[in-house]
């Protein structure tokens, strides 16, 4: 960086046209309002050498040696004002020492100057970080670049930020116009700007900023709602994932599995096994192609060796079912543990995971969890195909409904029960692999939703697979509509107890089996 | 007296009181130290623990083994009566904390200026022990009568009192809370004035854990073997019966569900200045489960199965997690498997043949 910065100076120092010099030595030798105002007087000029300069010292590799400014990398510098190459260095030498203040501000001027680059991905990224909230010293700047801007993507950006800066200015006529125009945008900082605007002592500007200010908080509360909405649908399907397993074991099969959970984790395992394997092939992107069956079947294979060995045993124990799938719990946590160390694990995403789509204005629709709501949908799809159309579907509701008289008919209920508990712990494995996608992978990840899962399933009414998807949904969308009125953890608890004082005053859930079987 | 033990029980009780009243004392106290027979406080310490812990499994035994009514949620009534507890010790520090402030170290840390109202009166002896004791019984009465009144039984109620910890620990590791968030209460000083790490001290807080424990078992003991307790295992066993033979299960339910979450309270109580420390961590749904784990070890419906069972699982995890911390939850999931699977009846089981 350092020869680079060196050498692109030498080069631009060829350039005859001298910079500012008294605003050299004040960035040098000022207080620190001179400088900053150094700062503002060496932008206005967009000369890259400023540019060069305000790097430089900002790095700390500006000195001076009694009133010549140097620029120095390793033992030649150069003279900051005229350009000239200086060898030997001088003996007597001070730092120019940059605090952090001056260092932001230095940073800022940096980000505009960008604005002038040739890149057209240059200049993107620059407007978009001085969208975010600029100095007012830059406004020669950004209008020097929007002169020469052409681009549609980057000069609406521009514009906003030159009257954002306007705004503030002297002129009343400039900031009229510059009110009215960020009345058109929809970014929260004009929001805070024309908030300021508002209670200005000046009548007009006065009314002018609060009727821009009204459009703007209409269009960003559509925006922050539309924003809630998908975060609600977003948290619901995840939910959904997470419960859908639980609703076939728990919900059909009335088998409490305390290792619900953990299943979800070994699916997320399973997923970083198969990212690695792929890692050092071209075709990394579609990994999740075959991380999807494999967490499935890894996951299903699991889960019919625990109902063959431990859980069959238990059949119509609820409570020890509960305590033997807790042990068993523990025991698949520290195993995975053994296995792949304590520490969380990371899954990359693939390319086209990442990113997102912008709806709205402020509101980043992120692709892994629109995928994750697709993928939520067509397990619950596949899972309403399996038991309303395979014949494995049509014993898993008889057995549920009649294990005698399905017995009887030669359903062979041992079997089906296991394929049931697979299908169940299968669609765990699946909701592992997608959370994969989106948070970290450790051990303790199925801990942390086995309290929800069961919420949903219980919440939902047990045995009613619609009762999940609706519970799912409606615990997604309250939980991130408190969230976003009390905070996270507030949100959490307001919830659960919601749901402890709904299930006393219905116990069979939202939507109850209708029937006289009420004890069992 | 012949109703809740026979001669043999009496015996046993008796032999176990002089061991803790005054065996005990004596190798801890009056033994030098460099003696072998000298009892360290790492033992003395290590044994009020768990009989913390024996309390907390009678209670359990009594809603579960004698009930019917697994709860997952009685490791929560155990902190709070620890959290008011430590909230006396904090203020027992006084000016010797830290930041050497009226306020206990984490509000300065905090920055607030005074106590807030969840601390009022919490200076007072007498009060912490009213906290211990309303605190956890007020809940589990609330909580109870809601559950039981709509018939929430079985599964259900386990699941929603583990849902009760799970909201409750989220609630205390919380700062604003008041309750010192993550960190809870820890380097507490004095208990009524005495310097709390002495082994004087300690032992005193030893053999009053012990005659807790005593008090307890007997309580349940007379509990189980009254009338009431007829009542509460037939209700174990058909509750539907019970019901119309004409008695209003709600109100059997409740009252021994309240008296647990009591003991489960005064457990915690004696557990926090044996221990050292107070954190939400307690009212993980882990812990209440592992509360269930030491009955079904011991021997469901026999109190003595409690005890034996939480010293026992407690033993097992003090060794293991010294000597191969790798190993633990393998060793506890096996347990809980194990037991299931081939001892329903715990350890007492093996030893008490046929059931008649």
């Amino acid at each position: 960086m350092r020869s680079l910065l060196f050498a692109l100076f030498l080069s631009i120092a060829g350039h005859a046209l001298a910079i500012d010099k008294a605003a050299v030595e004040k960035l040098a030798f000022g207080e620190a309002d001179e400088r900053s105002a150094a700062i503002a007087a060496l932008l206005a000029e967009g000369d890259p050498r400023a540019a060069a300069l305000l790097q430089a010292v900002s790095e700390g590799e500006v000195q001076t040696a009694g009133k010549r400014i140097l620029i120095v990398a390793g033992e030649a510098g150069i003279d900051a004002v005229t350009g000239e190459k200086v060898a030997p260095l001088p003996a007597e030498r001070e730092d120019v020492v940059a605090n952090n203040r001056l260092r932001r501000e230095i940073e800022g001027a940096l980000a505009a100057f960008k604005l002038l680059s040739p890149e057209r991905a240059t200049r993107l990224a620059a407007a978009k970080a001085l969208a975010g909230g600029a100095d007012a010293a830059m406004l020669p700047l950004v209008k020097k670049a929007l002169e020469k801007e052409t681009d549609p993507d980057i000069r609406p950006l521009l514009e906003l930020t030159a009257s954002s800066m306007e705004i503030n200015s002297g002129d009343r006529e400039t900031r009229l116009a510059a009110i009215r125009r960020l009345g058109e945008s929809n970014s929260s900082n004009s929001r805070t700007l024309l908030a300021a605007a508002a209670a200005d002592a000046d009548q007009e500007i006065r009314s002018a900023a609060q009727k821009s200010l009204r459009e703007v908080q209409g269009k960003l509360a559509w925006g922050e709602r539309a924003g809630l909405l998908f975060a609600g649908v977003s948290l619901g399907s995840i939910l959904l994932l997470a419960a859908l397993g639980l609703a076939i074991t728990y919900g059909l099969m009335g088998v409490i599995n305390m290792a619900h959970g953990e299943l979800i984790m070994i699916g997320a395992y399973t997923t970083y096994v198969v990212q690695i394997y792929f890692r050092k092939s071209n075709y990394f992107d579609w990994y999740l192609l075959a991380a999807v069956p494999a967490s499935f079947i890894v996951a299903a294979a699991v889960g019919m060796v625990l109902e063959r060995v431990v859980i069959r045993w238990l059949y119509g124990r609820p409570l020890e079912t509960l305590l033997a799938t807790w042990g068993i719990s523990l025991m698949l946590i520290q195993a995975v543990r053994t296995i792949f160390g304590a520490a969380n694990v990371q899954v990359e995403n693939p390319a086209f995971m990442s990113g997102g789509i912008q709806a709205f204005a402020g509101v980043v629709l992120p692709w892994s969890r629109i995928y994750i709501i697709v993928f939520a949908a067509l397990v619950l799809f596949s899972i309403y195909l399996i038991l309303t159309k395979t014949r494995l579907g049509l014993f898993v509701r008889g057995v549920t409904q009649n294990r005698d008289m399905a017995s009887c008919v030669g359903v062979p209920t041992g079997r089906v029960d296991m394929w049931a508990f697979g299908l169940g712990s299968g669609i765990a494995g699946l909701a592992g692999c997608a959370l994969s996608q989106i948070g970290n992978v450790g051990p303790d990840l199925g801990q942390g939703y086995i309290v929800d899962s069961f919420m949903v399933v219980v919440f939902g009414g047990v045995g009613q697979l619609a009762g999940t998807v609706y519970a799912a949904l409606t615990l997604g969308f309250a939980n991130k509509f408190l969230e976003a009125l009390s905070g996270a953890v507030i949100a959490k608890i307001a919830v659960l107890v919601f749901i402890i004082f709904f299930i006393q005053r219905r116990p069979q859930g939202l939507f109850a089996v209708k029937g006289r079987a009420v004890e069992a | 007296m012949s109703r809740l033990y026979g001669t043999q029980g009496w015996l046993f009780i008796g032999l176990a009181s002089l061991i803790a009243f005054v065996v005990f004392p004596v190798l801890s106290i009056a033994v030098p130290q460099d003696s072998s027979f000298h009892l360290s406080q790492y033992w003395v310490t290590l044994l009020g623990k768990f009989m913390c812990y024996a309390m907390v499994a009678i209670a359990m035994d009594l809603v579960w083994g004698y009930t019917g009514i697994l709860s997952l949620g009685h490791g929560l009534f155990f902190a709070l009566g620890g959290y008011a507890m430590g909230m006396y010790l904090m203020r027992q520090i006084g000016r010797e904390g830290q930041y050497q402030a009226d306020l206990p170290d984490f509000m300065v840390f905090l920055d607030w200026k005074e106590l807030p109202w969840q601390w009022w009166n919490s200076d007072q002896f007498w009060w912490a022990m009213l906290l211990v004791v309303l605190v956890p019984g007020l809940l589990a009465l609330i909580f109870g009568f809601f559950a039981f009144r709509s018939r929430v039984k079985g599964v259900y109620f386990s699941i929603i009192t583990q849902a009760l910890t799970f909201a409750a620990m989220l609630l205390f590791f919380r700062n604003a809370t008041g309750f010192g968030g993550n960190n809870g209460f820890t380097d507490f000083k004095y208990i009524l004035g005495l310097p709390i790490t002495t082994p004087e001290t300690r032992i005193i807080l030893f053999t009053f854990t012990a005659f807790t424990l005593i008090a307890t078992l007997l309580l349940a003991r007379w509990i189980v073997t009254s009338k009431f307790g007829r009542v509460l295992t037939a209700i174990r066993d058909a509750e539907t019966r019970v019901a119309f033979c004409g008695y209003n299960t709600v109100h059997y339910k409740l009252a021994i569900f309240t008296l647990s979450a009591v003991i489960c309270g005064i457990a915690g109580a004696l557990y926090v200045p044996q221990v050292g420390i107070i954190n939400p961590s307690e009212m993980s749904p882990a812990n209440s489960i592992e509360i269930a784990i030491w009955v079904a070890v011991g021997g469901r419906g026999t109190l003595a199965g409690a005890i034996v069972g939480a010293g026992a699982v407690s033993g097992a995890k003090s060794f293991f997690t010294q000597a191969f911390p790798e190993y633990w939850l393998y060793a506890l999931g096996l347990i809980f498997i194990l037991v299931t699977l081939f001892l329903p009846r715990g350890i007492l089981g093996l030893f008490a043949g046929k059931k008649p």
